[in-house]
């Protein structure tokens, strides 16, 4: 193989594409970063603070688990544990068996995009419809999402007029405003057939219990205002200690993300509907998801499980914006999803191992990270985890003759000697394309190789 | 699934037992993340209505400004909360069919809902509703306008505060602007499960 695995995916991506993932990336980190630095006075101080709650509540998750569960319990709500994916979907399977229901409808949720939930649930006869939009677009044409926030960010208009049309969702019209208003007269219909609704988790308070909910399409409240069973999916790394560091992060979730002071709606459930209240589930079930979370804790990575799910690393990392999100062959592509989806591949960690190495190190996304996440640290973890596993690593060229060089004084002086030679080579015209083609746009420094042991030599004396 | 339980228990135990000391609990200042500088001095009606306005959501004083601007929109078929309506309906008169009762099977007959609000947040430009105040959660999300009523005292100044006031309720919805998208192109569409034009009337 001549290049990383991610280049090969990347190298196949329509130029279109490339410009749409491009531009939007950048302008929404353009956006979150003068909101941030508008407002606030020390924006980075925030993202140290949220860090630090946030490593607290994963690293006492042996307290705080229990704790949420009785909080759960008492406030009505039924709880399940789910060591691993298959075991997630049949806990959602049981559920609607047992109360005899066919339909769901989803609101985003990364979980069970990482269980593969829908197609699980149609393979056992049921439907499960996604009801964000972009979702529902991915769900349409049997695609994957490529950004955690923005699932079709790869896709432009024409293509999802396309699938409007063979989906008899209207004739062919690419204007946004129509595909939306299209989408939302076929779904609310589905919600309110619908016997449950299922939704993540953004975050949950170990203190009261509740589950925040994040989204602006209003698609997750529908799912709670129509339906009459309620199943969240929570990974176990969602906990915050308190209501109060909710304010923290929730300030920064929204800025990060889309740029917006804050999420348009955000809800907070602490059970099944009031009763009073006429609309809503009158059952609710949280399900703790696993899935390989528990080796991540174990490891020396175990801060990418502060991850609040921004989308903020990706939109600002030079090669996610090159290479778009189906390049990192996983749920979670960009800069988190280059830590944490070989580290969730548990021992088949070698099928990702190349996704730490595909990137520069330019600490971008520590430095945008509202959970202030040293990712570059955790790559290097991996990188060197691959390593001791010897994980064979393609695209790299051998580094043998170099090692064996570096370790022979005088083979070592001898090429710096040799070295000189280079300086009287005509680069431009070698018949290698990549070389030259390479050589069109720059010149090679003149050889000054020894130089510096003589420099060494003279000051010595 | 008792043996998930148990199990996913015991590896996060045998996860955190090699560390040789457990990230603190951070103290910090409540305020930390207020946009004191924003609110200071502010009446928090006002501030409320510019920022409602900054995310694309309406904030009126009277109920006759929203009658007028529903009828001007075309909205005159709705819903209203049956606390409510004795008090609103003078100023709506005629042109007007309202119901008292939402029937989901005709979710698209309602151009407008009419609920109360628990409270709204002045810093954000957020509307606060929970289930206690909404007398009906679909008819304030389903039909394309809706419309809050917010008690002025009842408006914090801040997320920190709000967060603080979440009280007994089993389902507080924070409401910041109209529903919307950025899903096609990365171009801003309003209305897309939830209302698209979104309103308080602050009494
Ligand atoms: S790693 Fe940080 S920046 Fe990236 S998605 Fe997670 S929270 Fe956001």
């Amino acid at each position: 193989m001549r290049f990383q695995p991610i280049d090969q995916y990347s190298a196949g991506l329509k130029a279109d594409t490339r410009a749409s993932v491009y531009q939007s990336t950048k302008s929404t980190h353009e956006k979150r970063t003068k909101l941030l630095f508008d407002q606030f006075a020390a924006p980075d101080r925030l993202r140290e603070l949220a860090g630090e709650i946030k490593q607290h509540a994963i690293e006492n998750l042996d307290t705080y688990l229990p704790q949420v569960e009785a909080r759960l319990k008492a406030n009505g709500a039924q709880v399940h544990w789910a060591g691993t994916a298959e075991s997630a979907c049949a806990a959602v399977l049981k559920i609607m068996r047992d109360r005899g229901a066919t339909k769901m409808v989803k609101a985003k949720t990364m979980v069970s995009e990482e269980i593969e939930l829908a197609h699980y649930l149609e393979k056992h006869g049921l439907e499960a419809l996604e009801t964000d939009l972009g979702e529902f677009i991915v769900q349409i044409d049997d695609d994957h999402p490529s950004h955690i926030v923005r699932p079709i960010i790869h896709k432009n208009r024409r293509e999802i007029a396309t699938s409007f049309e063979r989906e008899g969702l209207g004739a062919y019209n690419d204007d946004p405003g129509t595909i939306t208003r299209r989408a939302r007269h076929f779904l609310r219909h589905k919600y309110l057939e619908a016997d449950v609704g299922l939704t993540g988790a953004n975050f949950v308070s170990a203190e009261s219990g509740r589950i925040v909910l994040v989204t602006n399409e209003g698609n997750s409240r529908f799912c709670l205002a129509a339906t009459k069973c309620h199943i969240a999916l929570v990974g176990i790394e969602k906990i915050v200690p308190r209501d109060r560091d909710l304010s923290i992060l929730l300030n920064l979730l929204g800025r990060s993300g889309t740029a917006q002071d804050l999420t348009v709606y955000t809800e907070f459930i602490s059970g099944p509907k009031s009763p009073a209240q006429p609309d809503g589930p009158e059952e609710m079930h949280v399900i703790f998801v696993d899935n390989g979370r528990t080796e991540v804790l174990a490891s020396d990575c175990r801060e990418i499980l502060r991850c609040i799910r921004c989308g903020a690393c990706l939109n600002v990392c030079p090669v996610y914006r090159q290479a778009s999100g189906h390049a990192y062959r996983s749920v979670y592509p960009g800069p988190v999803g280059a830590v944490l989806s070989p580290l969730l591949m548990k021992d088949k960690f070698p099928q990702k191992a190349d996704l730490p190495k595909a990137s520069s190190l330019c600490g971008a996304c520590n430095e945008v990270c509202p959970v202030n996440i040293p990712i570059p640290d955790l790559l290097l973890r991996l990188r060197n985890r691959a390593k001791e596993e010897n994980v064979p690593s393609p695209g790299t060229p051998p580094m043998g003759a170099w090692a064996l060089m570096a370790s022979q004084p005088t083979a070592w002086k001898a090429a710096l000697a040799g070295g000189k030679l280079l300086n009287y080579v005509p680069t431009k015209l070698i018949p290698v394309p990549a070389l030259q083609a390479w050589a069109d746009k720059r010149a090679l420094p003149a050889w000054r190789g020894g130089e510096f042991r003589k420099w060494m030599r003279q000051r010595a004396q | 699934m008792t043996d998930d339980r148990e199990a996913i228990f015991s590896r996060v135990r045998g996860a955190l037992a090699p560390l040789r000391e457990r990230a603190p609990l951070p103290q910090y200042d409540a305020d930390m993340a207020v946009l004191r500088k924003m609110i200071a001095g502010r009446d928090l009606a006002e501030l409320l209505a510019e920022r409602m306005k900054r995310v694309s959501a309406h904030a009126y004083t009277s109920a006759a400004a929203v009658a007028d601007f529903l009828k001007a929109g075309g909205w005159t078929r709705g819903y209203c909360d049956p606390a409510l309506w004795p008090q609103l309906a003078p100023h709506f008169g005629a042109g007007f069919t309202v119901e008292t009762d939402f029937d989901r099977k005709r979710v698209d007959d309602y151009a407008f809902g009419i609920t109360r609000a628990a409270g709204a947040v002045a810093e954000s430009g957020t509307i606060v509703l929970n289930d206690a105040a909404t007398s009906r959660r679909l008819a304030a999300l389903a039909p394309w306008v809706h419309i809050a009523v917010v008690e002025r005292a009842a408006i914090f100044s801040d997320l920190t505060q709000a967060v603080a006031a979440l009280g007994q309720d089993r389902n507080v919805i924070w409401v910041t602007g109209p529903s919307k998208t950025a899903d096609v192109e990365g171009i801003l569409i309003e209305g897309v499960h939830g209302p698209g034009v979104q309103i308080a009337l602050i009494v």
